[in-house]
């Protein structure tokens, strides 16, 4: 087990994002909604900067009782990574890429000690 | 090229706002990618990449030659009218793309033109040695309600192109715009801008309802044939075309609208012989994917053995002219299901057919890696597609990357 030390709490709660090689992979870290996100920074599509891309809830359609479209909205619960080179969203959750199923991001664990955010690799 | 190495590093990053957007930085995966493929030894022509010429409307509206339209075009110094016949886009998909928002902010280095600097960024960064560069809005100009403004624009675009920005970079090409609506226009743009350096063929915008065979083309390809300048057709999408009116989103249009022209021009291409009857002449189908041209063959081929007196031209069947005769740029690759692509570049025979191309800095661009990383291609294939195809193509290039070799 191995820890590796980002940034200080304060930092990510600003909206900081970081970028860290740990063991030649390039991570992201960042907080969202008083929350800490670790993935690697490699979008599943064309290898593109997924950590850099727009966090953004997933749009969902609102349908009656009689399934007519009554307007779209942003989810409240459910926010997406949204990957900057072409638009390939990801589950902020759990990084489950939302137009391929069983596709995924790579998860990293954080820990945070003594207002220190530390990305977690086991062997 | 500044080489991005493996070091334990723990940086910063300022999301999206990057303070002046810079095109090696966004792209800074695409270089990671490129060192660890080693594409140094490869040569890699991109045949369809872009520019937003909207940004520079101030610069190339000068050069209109009709006065009362350049009158129009410039009637608000500083602040050019738009004189295109646009409708809504979403290539930005919403925002989530960030380098829509940053590539018009992208500064110069030194004193050359600010394309000059975001083109080299983009194209070291991802490992192309040669790139062809088209205008973006101006796709859009067949379906210009006046034509004439076509006209004007592909003349004072080109000579904006040619003069101003061309010249700074060797590596940048162009296929000159032609403004099909105007043959004797287009006769006349192939006669002052085809010895130009930098310019390597001519492109017609595939968007718009020209019969390509009509018999006022023919001294237009014949003398392309006779330069043996290659001539593309460019898909872009329509929204406002009658068939789309009930499409509601952006995904719809485009994802038929940059082939329904494609599948009209080639069929009457085809049908009517002109392979046969210029069969020197180099034609290029640019950004229409691939999926589109087994779906052509398979149709055209059931049709005219039952109708062949309908076409009296061909020598051999539809599919074979379309899979020995035509050249085909990449992007956007359909990838989603690798037996189908497998079997499509089977089909159009895309070891000697296809060209890759990235449509950079457009939003469903290609890296050279959707090539290079194709299970079930051979490393000649790949080498093919990525860029010595190209060379066969463009005869113009070819003499230069052999001149270039030649001097070490
Ligand atoms: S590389 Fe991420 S969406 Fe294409």
């Amino acid at each position: 087990m191995a820890d590796t030390f980002i940034a200080k709490a304060e930092a990510l709660e600003t909206g900081q994002r970081f970028l860290a090689s740990i063991s030649g992979t390039e991570v992201v870290v960042f907080g969202h909604k008083g929350r800490v996100f670790a993935y690697e920074n490699r979008c599943l599509h064309q290898g593109g900067p997924v950590g850099e891309g727009m966090i953004l809830g997933r749009v969902v359609a609102v349908l009656d009782a009689e399934k007519r479209l009554l307007r779209e909205e942003f989810s409240e619960t459910e926010d997406q990574l949204i990957c900057p080179w072409h638009g390939w969203a990801y589950s902020l959750e759990t990084g489950d890429c939302a137009g391929l199923r069983g596709a995924r991001l790579r998860k990293f664990e954080v820990v945070t000690e003594k207002g220190d955010v530390y990305v977690r690799t086991r062997d | 090229m500044e080489h991005l190495g493996e070091t334990n590093l723990v940086r910063e990053m300022a999301v999206g706002k990057r303070e002046g957007f810079n095109s090696r930085e966004h792209l800074r995966n695409a270089q990671l990618q490129a060192e660890a493929r080693g594409y140094e030894d490869v040569l890699i022509v991109d045949v369809d990449a872009h520019h937003y010429e909207n940004q520079y409307f101030g610069e190339i509206f000068k050069y209109i030659e009709d006065p009362v339209l350049r009158h129009l075009a410039l009637q608000r110094e500083g602040n050019p009218a738009n004189i295109l016949f646009t409708a809504p886009n979403n290539q930005f998909n919403a925002g989530r793309l960030l380098r829509y928002g940053g590539i018009p902010h992208e500064a110069a280095e030194g004193k050359e033109h600010p394309e000059t600097t975001r083109s080299r960024r983009q194209r070291e960064a991802i490992g192309i040695n040669y790139q062809v560069v088209f205008p973006t809005p101006m796709l859009a100009l067949g379906m210009h309600p006046d034509p004439q403004i076509e006209t004007a624009l592909a003349w004072a675009y080109t000579r904006w192109w040619t003069e101003e920005v061309l010249p700074q970079d060797n590596s940048v090409k162009s296929m000159v715009y032609l403004p099909f609506f105007d043959v004797d226009a287009s006769i006349r743009m192939v006669e002052t801008f085809g010895e130009m350096p930098g310019v390597i063929g001519f492109m017609v915008t595939s968007t718009r309802y020209a019969a390509v065979h009509d018999n006022k083309y023919m001294r237009l390809y014949a003398m392309l044939e006779e330069r043996g300048m290659p001539l593309g057709f460019h898909a872009a999408f329509n929204q406002q075309e009658r068939l789309f009116e009930g499409m509601n989103r952006f995904i719809s249009v485009h994802s038929l609208g940059f082939v329904l022209n494609t599948l009209i021009h080639a069929t009457n291409m085809i049908i009517n012989g002109i392979p046969e009857r210029f069969p020197n002449l180099k034609l290029l189908f640019i950004e229409s994917g691939l999926a589109w041209i087994p779906f052509l063959m398979q149709r055209l081929d059931n049709e005219y053995l039952m109708r062949s007196n309908e076409a009296p031209l061909l020598k051999k069947l539809p599919s074979q002219y379309l899979a020995e005769n035509f050249y085909y740029s990449s992007q956007p690759l359909e990838s989603g299901n690798m037996e189908a692509l497998e079997l499509t570049m089977k089909m159009i025979n895309a070891k000697s057919q296809l060209l890759y191309s990235s449509d950079y800095p457009h939003w469903d661009f290609d890296l050279p890696s959707v090539i290079w990383d194709l299970p079930f291609l051979d490393n000649q294939s790949k080498r093919n597609i990525l860029g010595l195809n190209s060379l066969e193509v463009f005869p113009k290039l070819k003499a230069e990357v052999l001149g270039k070799m030649k001097n070490g």
